[in-house]
């Protein structure tokens, strides 16, 4: 509450500057604002930005990150019935002293003797660390906004180029907002390499990329620690592989052949129907993908299989039919098929704009020659953009790799090393989500090598778009 | 050389002839894998959206059943009014209006309660407690009727199916047909299940939760990716020097652009919750990882925008005097808004549909009502899909169904404001 008024006076104030320099620059020239280097208005909002800005930052630091430091701070010094306690209890007496403070709910735990006198005492100085950041914060703020006017106020006058120093704050910010891109991947590569490191130490890699066994077993205690459970990762990759495999054998082929058909011989009526639509295909959630396969297309295919294995039994099949009659639910060919449907619009919109660069000469060179539109394609359009169409296949491999929702809900969880399409098996992302919702203790194997698969697919995905992106700008060039 | 070798006219003709015929039927087969894929692609998009609408549209009807209740002196304490059985009376009363008495293990009223909604109970139990005059009046209440009830007025519980394999026996159905031909039940569009949030009971779940979710976590998401988005485009594109260092942000965008939703997850997971400690499943924690999934594309729909812009305009701005900052502020950026807010919004609309970065932050608890504010807990559309879809009940299915619905009506909502945008503002050079 207190940071919203004052933000809110810094904003007051900030205008009330941007007026007063304003109003000083354009009266320095004696009412002949022609006179000065800069429009009027930039003379204020210099002003007004070495007001606010700063002011705001810190303002805004300090609720961010305010409450760690109370956190931190009112943890100094325990008193030494608080030290008795374990680590893990230790956290709860400090989060409802702060959720004593702060008219929180505290946990169910009793505090008698000692502890609650060291937790009242510890409530009071909560509130107390609390009150002092929050004012101390906004007393800093001020201060700042006084030394802006005070720095910025006297350089107000006609010779000063007011507009190129407002320009200067300007570029800063551009290259702030630049660098968010930067610091994005930054944290994704810090906080994976960092807890997968973690991971690693209690699981060699070694065994994590060539181990043939995947059973994360649940820390039930503190004391059950690593070296339980299992974290050979093998199946989890041959089952993202199988998943994979299947879904670009359905997008692959329809994705293409509607692009070449697309591209080569619809009409602009039938392209500006059928584009759209396909585009919607590629617009649709993909939880909803996850509920069609797990609700539609599962079962329908489970009873189809059933079917063949019903009629299979007795005969020469036996085995077989006998196989089919078990089948569940949740194959990877269902999580494959429907992950397939979901990529048809990616490979088509992909292959469709490269097709379409391939330049219109060479189709009228092979057509001139006498060969059929078909012809024409295989022979000279497609080896053509052949270069362009491995990367947008590998860009899509790349897509059904890192796909979620689809696997999570059509997919099963049990870790098999197999390539039968018909069989349950687990992919990467299953895992990770499933090892990351529910609760969680953050230094158990289980949950960092939730870390550990997430760096194994992204170095995976990140390898295939660069090699895709590199084949796609070398490709460009081409016929530049 | 034989005399075969060389061919007469006639033979070259019928050698060339017939496979001019083969090239021809290969040129259709051709065509016709093509014309193939296309269909085939379209059925798949018709029968997803079908199977879609089929299992949800029923959910926008709902039986609700009325029923005047006695609230008994005798069964409902004055002093404590919250204490008494209010499930017990309702279904009594349903029981005598059905002509039946209950008897004495309770049996029957059990019976009638697996096929009333217990939010009778509640509204009972609410209104005595704002009114305890009530005690001893009779009043109406009005309230839906139990999911499985409601499944077999809707015909997906059929009377067909044995009595062992249905969740209802043969003595309820027949108080259903009977309760439906006095009147006390009826039907009507479902209201409910748009302004009632998340709860265990299916016929009591409604979406509003998770839509209010969602739209504070795509204002999140807004307010910080679009901003930060342009500016970045903008510098890079109109600003930056041609050097190692833009060479690295542009590739690193591209790849960021094609990383897997649930790295974002992961991130969000490590550095928002446990170095910088948002409060988890807040719309604040899901706006903030969704931004930063949807940087990327801002990015590279507003560079795009502004690369349509043609330099002569930046060059008639410098011409007069403008600096390089007014020239882009004050006339490209204005140009290219229109492209800028297309690739926005798309790019909104698939965060709105985004749910594996969701699920590693703690989306995926039960929120039953409204997020309270930014920093409180909140479920979103997406996972509230997810979530519905897990659970066991039948009533649920139709209603994830009915839920992908209108998380569908609103990302068609949002690609038809970009259409819009394009189609209202975009110029050609």
């Amino acid at each position: 509450m207190l940071i919203w008024i004052a933000l809110t006076a810094l904003l007051l104030f900030s205008a009330a500057t941007y007026m007063a320099a304003r109003r000083k620059a354009v009266a320095a020239t004696g009412g002949k604002p022609v006179l000065l280097h800069s429009l009027p208005g930039y003379y204020g909002s210099y002003a007004a930005l070495w007001v606010g800005a700063p002011a705001a930052l810190l303002i805004l630091l300090f609720a961010m990150f305010g409450g760690r430091m109370e956190a931190a701070l009112l943890r100094a010094d325990p008193p030494a019935a608080v030290q008795a306690l374990t680590a893990p209890q230790q956290d709860v007496f400090f989060d409802d002293a702060r959720a004593i403070a702060h008219g929180g709910q505290p946990s169910e735990t009793i505090y008698d003797g000692d502890l609650k006198t060291a937790l009242d005492a510890k409530a009071a100085k909560s509130a107390h660390l609390q009150n002092l950041i929050q004012y101390g914060s906004v007393a800093l703020g001020a201060l700042l906004a006084l030394a802006g006017i005070m720095i910025a106020y006297p350089r107000i006058g006609p010779q000063f180029r007011a507009r190129n120093k407002v320009e200067g704050w300007i570029a800063g910010l551009f290259i702030a907002c630049s660098v968010t891109a930067i610091l994005t991947t930054a944290g994704i590569v810090a906080s994976l390499v960092w807890e997968s490191w973690r991971f690693f130490q209690a699981v060699p890699i070694h065994e994590f990329l060539f181990g043939l066994e995947w059973n994360p077993q649940i820390a039930m205690r503190a004391d059950q620690y690593a070296g339980t459970g299992a974290f050979g990762a093998v199946p989890l990759f041959v089952g993202t592989f199988l998943i994979m495999m299947i879904a670009m054998l359905v997008a692959a082929p329809i994705g293409l052949y509607s692009a070449i058909y697309l591209s080569e011989y619809a009409s602009p009526l039938t392209r500006s129907v059928v584009k759209p639509l396909l585009e919607i295909l590629a617009g649709v959630p993909t939880v909803v993908y996850g509920f069609f396969a797990a609700l539609t297309v599962g079962p329908i295919f489970r009873s189809f299989f059933n079917w063949i294995g019903a009629q299979l039994v007795g005969g020469s099949f036996d085995g077989l039919g006998q196989y089919l009659m078990q089948v569940q639910n949740q194959m990877a060919l269902v999580a494959g098929a429907v992950m397939g449907i979901m990529l048809i619009p990616f490979v088509s919109s992909l292959s469709d704009d490269i097709i379409n660069a391939v330049p219109q000469s060479l189709r009228d060179g092979s057509l001139a020659m006498g060969a059929t539109r078909s012809e024409t394609v295989k022979k000279v359009v497609l080896p053509a953009a052949l270069p362009g169409i491995m990367a947008a296949l590998l860009l899509a491999v790349s897509r059904a790799v890192g796909e979620t929702m689809i696997v999570t809900m059509a997919a099963g969880l049990q870790a098999k090393t197999t390539l039968n399409p018909l069989d349950t098996v687990t992919t990467v992302t299953v895992q990770i989500v499933t090892l990351l919702t529910g609760d969680q203790e953050f230094d158990s194997p289980k949950t960092l090598s939730a870390f550990g698969l997430g760096l194994t697919l992204f170095v995976v995905t990140l390898m295939l778009n660069i090699i895709a992106l590199r084949i796609v700008q070398k490709y460009r060039e081409q016929y530049d | 050389m034989t005399d075969a070798a060389i061919p007469t006219a006639a033979s070259l003709r019928q050698t060339v002839e017939a496979r001019l015929k083969k090239r021809h039927a290969q040129e259709m087969r051709f065509r016709l894998y093509g014309r193939m894929a296309i269909i085939v692609a379209l059925c798949f998009l018709a029968l997803l959206l079908g199977r879609i609408v089929t299992q949800g549209y029923s959910t926008f009807v709902d039986y609700r059943i009325a029923v005047p209740v006695y609230l008994d002196p005798a069964r409902i304490d004055k002093a404590d009014p919250t204490g008494a059985n209010y499930d017990m009376l309702v279904a009594q009363s349903i029981l005598t209006k059905l002509g039946e008495q209950d008897d004495d293990l309770g049996e029957k009223s059990g019976k009638v309660m697996e096929i009333m909604s217990n939010d009778l109970g509640f509204q009972l139990l609410k209104m005595v407690r704002e009114d305890p005059s009530l005690i001893g009046k009779t009043i109406t209440v009005t309230g839906p009727v139990k999911s499985d009830a409601a499944l077999y007025f809707k015909g997906q519980i059929k009377r067909s199916t044995p009595q062992d394999s249905r969740k209802l026996d043969d003595q309820q159905l027949d108080w259903m047909d009977k309760l439906k031909a006095s009147g006390a039940v009826t039907s009507g569009f479902n209201v409910s299940f748009l302004t009632n949030s998340d709860s265990t009971e299916p016929e009591q779940a409604g979406v509003l939760g998770a839509i209010v979710g969602s739209a504070m976590m795509l204002l999140v998401t807004a307010v910080l990716a679009v901003p930060i988005g342009v500016l970045a485009a903008t510098y890079l594109e109109e600003f930056a020097p041609k050097n190692r260092w833009t060479d690295i942000i542009e590739v690193n965008i591209n790849n960021l652009a094609a990383v897997p939703s649930i790295v974002y997850g992961l991130l969000g997971l490590a550095v928002f919750i446990n170095w910088l400690a948002v409060p988890r499943s807040s719309p604040l924690l899901g706006g903030l990882v969704l931004a930063l999934m949807a940087l990327p594309t801002i990015i590279i729909a507003t560079r795009s925008a502004l690369k349509a812009v043609p330099p002569s305009i930046r060059e008639a701005a410098l011409g007069v005097g403008a600096s390089r900052t007014q020239t882009v502020f004050h006339h490209v950026l204005p140009l290219a808004m229109p492209g800028v807010m297309t690739g926005a919004i798309l790019s909104l609309a698939h965060a709105l549909g985004e749910t594996a970065p969701l699920l590693m932050i703690g989306m995926i608890s039960f929120v039953p009502g409204v997020p309270e504010g930014f920093t409180g807990a909140a479920t979103v559309l997406p996972v509230q899909v997810f979530i519905w879809e897990n659970a066991s009940e039948r009533g649920f299915h139709e209603r994830t169904a009915a839920a992908i619905i209108v998380l569908l009506v609103f990302m068609i909502i949002m690609n038809l404001a970009a259409i819009l945008v394009r189609r209202r503002f975009e110029r050609r050079w």
